[in-house]
């Protein structure tokens, strides 16, 4: 279970772009986040795996409080938290296979990360987890001559690779076409539930995040101000969601509240 | 039907306004200027330059036809010069790997290593080989370690330069996502910006090794080793024919080192 309570992200001296969030995620149930650009969804997900360092607040992951840890504890706590990339993050020049591989780095020891020794179970699981999602026969392609859908592909086997207890994915979709956006959608729906594991989504595809995911929360300006089911959201919700130009929006708020 | 600028009338376009006009006008002059002035103040003894032909002239009948009796100690001479380089440059890259790593942005620790860092770079490439050559064969006599040492020196400047603006211009978002699974900065350098900087670091080394090769070439001449030695002793002794033989073997050096540094381009990159 993830909780999420009053989150605040500031950068620098500016208006926080997160503002007293609060979330609960339970189970294994996939969840999406939408909001238009500047809403505070990718500052979000950065800040439960601390990629974005929170201003105050609390995060806690299965009894881990996530928010106070460094170091060796931080890596620890990170390798519980598996992410998928908009742009897929893989390193171009490596293989897929050694690409799947570094989501087991936080694990194995730095000699056998360095001459590629990785232990059997964990090439036996990512054989396995390649062959679920269709690019097993891509383990010795170099990852920069596969197509997108194909890429991100890696980019979720690595973040598997890890043994999470929860997913991150911003906005995994928003680089591929309509179709491979779909099944990218439906491939993590579908590994949600065959691994019991809680996925949290960025998405700008609201059509999208209605059909593949359990529930929706919409942000606007660093809060949420929406939370049901999928069916829930209706129109005037989203009219509510995507209302106005968060920083035109942002300066009026700032001129109240001074 | 007219076109736009006959509608309106605009049939005078000119790419700069008559001030830009001006300056322009103004910075060519000037830097005529100065390079007339820099040849003013300068002593040409302007007979020995119109004289140059006719020495030239001499110079090569004095040369021609180059005499091979030495040429099997040229031979083994020279190799020892691309052994010089070829030593030199391996030491240099591999001695430039923590020197670029600390002289990145991106990576290095703090800010003093930062400017440690910058500070070799910098100690390293003012000053020139040659100068090098003359300082180590004052510390190590003259011999064939002065030359490898200088050679080094120069080289680790240049390579570890290159390599850290390399690794300062690697796409970060690999690294982002392998700091989220929790790897460790050794094996985030080792996964995600190593693989990114190999084409460079592949590329710089053979350059510099191409370099490294010319610059081997003169180190004899400060009696830091190599086929420099031997040019200078036919030319002091006034051994026309046999410094021709010197001279063509440097020049056949030089285009194997540029013909196998391209080809090692070719298949690496």
């Amino acid at each position: 279970m993830l909780k999420i309570t009053d989150l605040v992200k500031r950068y620098g001296g500016g208006d926080p772009v997160l503002k007293d969030l609060d979330l609960t995620i339970e189970g294994e149930s996939v969840v999406s986040i939408i909001g238009s650009s500047g809403a505070g969804k990718s500052t979000l997900l950065r800040c439960i795996n601390r990629l974005v360092e929170p201003t105050s607040g609390s995060i806690v992951l299965n009894g881990t409080e996530l928010t106070k840890l460094r170091g060796r504890e931080l890596r620890a706590a990170r390798r519980k938290i598996g992410m998928v990339f908009q742009g897929f993050n893989l390193v171009d020049r490596l293989t897929v296979m050694e690409n799947v591989q570094s989501g087991r780095l936080g694990y194995i020891s730095l000699w056998a990360a360095v001459m590629r020794r990785y232990p059997k179970k964990d090439i036996r699981r990512a054989y396995e987890l390649m062959e679920r999602v269709g690019i097993a026969q891509y383990a010795n392609t170099r990852a920069d001559q596969l197509s997108g859908g194909e890429r991100q592909r890696v980019g979720v086997v690595r973040a598997l690779m890890q043994e999470p207890e929860i997913l991150l994915a911003d906005e995994p979709t928003a680089s591929l076409d309509p179709k491979t956006s779909e099944q990218i959608m439906g491939l993590l729906r579908d590994l949600a539930s065959e691994l019991k594991l809680p996925v949290l989504i960025n998405i700008h595809n609201v059509t999208e995040a209605k059909e593949y995911t359990d529930r929706i929360v919409g942000m606007r300006y660093g809060r949420i101000i929406f939370d049901d089911l999928p069916a829930a959201l209706d129109q005037e919700a989203m009219d509510r969601i995507y209302s106005g130009s968060p920083h035109v929006d942002r300066g009026a708020e700032l001129r109240e509240a001074s | 039907m007219s076109s736009i600028a006959e509608q309106f009338g605009r049939e005078d376009w000119s790419r700069h306004t008559p001030k830009q006009k001006a300056r322009r006008f103004a910075i060519f002059a000037l830097s005529a200027l100065a390079i007339l002035w820099a040849l003013g103040s300068i002593e040409i003894i302007w007979p020995w330059v119109w004289g140059a032909p006719g020495q030239m002239g001499d110079l090569f009948g004095r040369m021609y036809p180059p005499d091979p009796t030495n040429l099997g100690t040229i031979l083994r001479v020279l190799l020892e010069t691309v052994n010089i380089a070829t030593f030199a440059t391996a030491l240099a890259v591999v001695m430039s790997l923590p020197v670029a790593y600390i002289a990145a942005q991106n990576t290095t620790p703090n800010r003093a290593t930062l400017w440690l860092g910058r500070l070799i770079l910098v100690t390293s490439r003012s000053v020139n080989t040659i100068i090098w050559a003359l300082l180590f064969v004052a510390i190590f006599g003259p011999g064939i370690v002065a030359g490898i040492v200088a050679i080094m020196f120069r080289s680790i400047g240049f390579v570890g330069k290159l390599l850290g603006e390399a690794i300062e211009e690697i796409d970060t978002r690999p690294v982002e996502a392998l700091e989220a699974t929790g790897a460790s900065r050794f094996k985030i350098i080792v996964y995600a910006i190593v693989p990114q900087v190999m084409p460079t670091f592949w590329a710089v080394s053979i350059l510099r090794w191409d370099i490294n090769l010319r610059e081997s070439t003169v180190l004899g001449l400060v009696g830091a080793g190599g086929i420099g030695i031997i040019l200078q002793g036919a030319i002091d002794t006034f051994n026309w024919p046999e410094a021709a033989t010197v001279l063509l073997s440097i020049l056949a050096l030089v285009v194997l080192g540029e013909i196998v540094s391209a080809f090692l381009r070719r298949r690496i990159l």
